[in-house]
């Protein structure tokens, strides 16, 4: 028994990244940024408010949080839907009662769907994001192009066509893609996506049709991660989120740079009766010092920006 | 064929061992073992195994890893130098040039270089003797190479192994395996060149990886663990001294949701005395040098009265 030859090729080992998507940089050795008044964390809330359809096809597998029995999946249908219906009134509340900026993205099919609950979006003055077609639509390495740039821009015009924003951000059910994805997102007008969770902070991604920033969107610190996939309580939730604010909020005073809290939340997890006061004393912790910046994500990524161009 | 046992060591009881005595009476030899590591976004593909669960580009695969190299390794290598711990870097040498600016921080520390092949996405199912023997020497070599000091220890990449990966490893110069999980002392590992090679117990239980990503455990809980792992050794070591190891990856633990727990459990441990903490290549050549002979001595005879396995 052997491998073939190619097994012991590198073409790709060489400095920086095997890859020529970005840079190779550590966080560490970057230009500071400074948010707005000196505070140093940012706290971005992200609130996804997505559609699973009941017949899924799972391809090339199935979406975090979707369809789970044998079709008809009516459990699982409905309670994702219960998130939009009546999670989602929970999540704004707690947001207002507490003051915290968020921006929402959506699946647009969702949007098409559900029109009432696009305008209370709009005119709630959150800053929207596309987030795809909908939750079985993945975007992946098999795809082929056309069809997945046919994909985007459907997601994207009918958006904007439907909900009146110039949509600039773009989260990819399951934060999956394919190697085109970034290039059609930015043919397609998209500024920023975030579906790469590799930095605690934006960066600089290169595609054919231009730069994209990459905004990550942290999966580690997702109400869905830590208690459907991670199997913890909501009080851990609380504390894991609790914990990462304190930390971040010491690193950027140690290091005099800004940090970013990037919370992803689904109205049909922390949206449940038993969970949404959990998302509150997140949020009265993080908005209980002086030290937080309440922002969107295009406020952060001007931001940023404008520290690079320094 | 394959074996039913890997004949790499006899039965051992721990009971009425011969004693080990570490530097300074040390009831327990302590050691964390960073693991810095590259995976490849696209790498030639192993028959026996997929480098990725997902389509390549599996993007939320390859980010997770990443944000190890961009943010996490900085921010655990604070953490250690507050508690003045040297890691012992179970590295991906192709590292060596993709991130060379990692490396030299932590030659700048004297931290341990040993080898967990060149990228962690090259496994070793498969390969014929020469294959394997040629990337081990070659993943050796680029320690030496880049860090002035030849490569005493190994973990295989990905923890994958033929039946010859102890032989080959031996004859090229090391001195010790990461990869056996049956002790908490140094053993004797029986290799076809008769070399004196051995054990140095790494963990599993304690890997950081193995405990938020399989397990499944909560920050806090992983701080508890790490205290009763460290109380009940420290306590057994009063008797006879043993080894404890933290394997730990910067992109789980230096999460900012998690390193502030894992700091505690730092603190507590090196706030002890009779705690040796040191490097997995300090412990191998302390034991092979004090007490090699003794344990194979004490084996034999107790294999000749005990009888058993072989």
């Amino acid at each position: 028994m052997s491998l073939d030859d190619r097994y012991f090729e590198y073409p790709r080992r060489g400095y920086g990244m095997d890859h020529d998507l970005y840079d190779w940089s550590m966080l560490a050795d970057r230009k500071p940024v400074r948010w707005p008044d000196g505070k140093p964390l940012a706290l971005w809330v992200n609130v996804a408010l997505q559609y699973f359809p009941l017949d899924q096809k799972g391809e090339p597998f199935k979406p975090p949080g979707g369809m789970v029995t044998a079709y008809p999946d009516l459990r699982h249908y409905t309670l994702r839907d219960y998130g939009n219906r009546i999670g989602v009134f929970r999540i704004f509340d707690a947001l207002d009662k507490l003051g915290v900026t968020a921006s929402v993205a959506m699946n647009t099919r969702l949007a098409l769907r559900n029109p009432y609950l696009l305008r209370r979006v709009v005119g709630r003055g959150h800053e929207l994001l596309c987030h795809g077609w909908d939750m079985d639509t993945i975007h992946h390495g098999g795809m082929h192009e056309a069809a997945e740039s046919e994909i985007i821009s459907r997601a994207l015009d009918e958006l904007r066509t439907a909900s009146g924003c110039d949509v600039k951000g773009w989260l990819s059910p399951a934060k999956s893609q394919s190697a085109a994805t970034p290039k059609l997102l930015a043919t397609h007008g998209v500024e920023y996506m975030c579906d790469w969770i590799n930095d605690d902070m934006p960066y600089a991604f290169r595609t054919a049709a231009g730069e994209i920033t990459a905004l990550p969107l942290s999966t580690e610190l997702e109400d869905r991660f830590i208690i459907l996939d991670n199997g913890h309580s909501e009080t851990e939730y609380a504390d894991q989120i609790i914990d990462a604010c304190d930390f971040l909020i010491e690193e950027a005073e140690t290091i005099g740079a800004g940090r970013l809290l990037a919370l992803n939340v689904h109205p049909w997890m922390l949206g449940q009766p038993h969970r949404i006061r959990m998302l509150e004393r997140v949020l009265a912790h993080i908005t209980s010092t002086d030290k937080v910046w309440r922002a969107s994500p295009s406020e952060i990524i001007a931001v940023w920006k404008g520290a690079q161009a320094q | 064929m394959m074996r039913s046992d890997p004949g790499l060591y006899d039965y051992w009881p721990y009971e009425n061992r011969p004693k080990i005595s570490w530097p300074g009476n040390a009831r327990v030899a302590f050691w964390v073992a960073p693991n810095i590591e590259f995976y490849e976004l696209d790498p030639a593909v192993n028959p026996h195994r997929k480098p990725w669960p997902k389509p390549i580009p599996d993007v939320h695969g390859y980010a997770t890893r990443d944000y190890g190299n961009r943010v996490g390794h900085m921010r655990l290598m604070q953490v250690l130098d507050k508690y003045n711990v040297r890691g012992s870097i179970s590295l991906s040498t192709a590292l060596c040039d993709h991130h060379p600016e990692i490396i030299e921080m932590c030659r700048e520390r004297d931290w341990e270089f040993f080898s967990h092949g060149i990228y962690n996405t090259r496994y070793s199912y498969g390969m014929d003797e020469a294959q394997e023997r040629s990337v081990i020497e070659a993943a050796m070599e680029t320690i030496l190479k880049h860090t002035g000091k030849p490569c005493a220890g190994y973990l295989a990449p990905a923890l994958t192994h033929t039946e010859r990966t102890m032989d080959l490893f031996a004859e090229a110069g090391g001195i010790y395996t990461c990869d056996l999980f049956h002790d908490d002392q140094p053993t004797p590992v029986s290799v076809r060149s008769g070399k004196k090679f051995i054990s140095v117990p790494y963990s599993l239980e304690m890997n950081d990886t193995i405990v938020y990503v399989v397990n499944k455990i909560e920050p806090r809980r992983y701080s508890e663990m790490i205290k009763a792992n460290f109380d009940r050794l420290y306590a057994e070591g009063a008797n006879n001294p043993v080894v404890m190891c933290v394997p730990l990856h910067a992109y789980q633990v230096s999460h900012p949701h998690r390193l502030k727990a894992f700091e505690e459990a730092l603190e507590y441990i090196t706030g002890h005395s009779d705690v040796w903490v040191t490097t997995g290549r300090e412990i191998a050549e302390h034991w092979i040098d004090q007490h090699y002979d003794e344990a194979v001595a004490d084996i034999e005879q107790r294999v000749l009265s005990l009888g058993g396995a072989s």
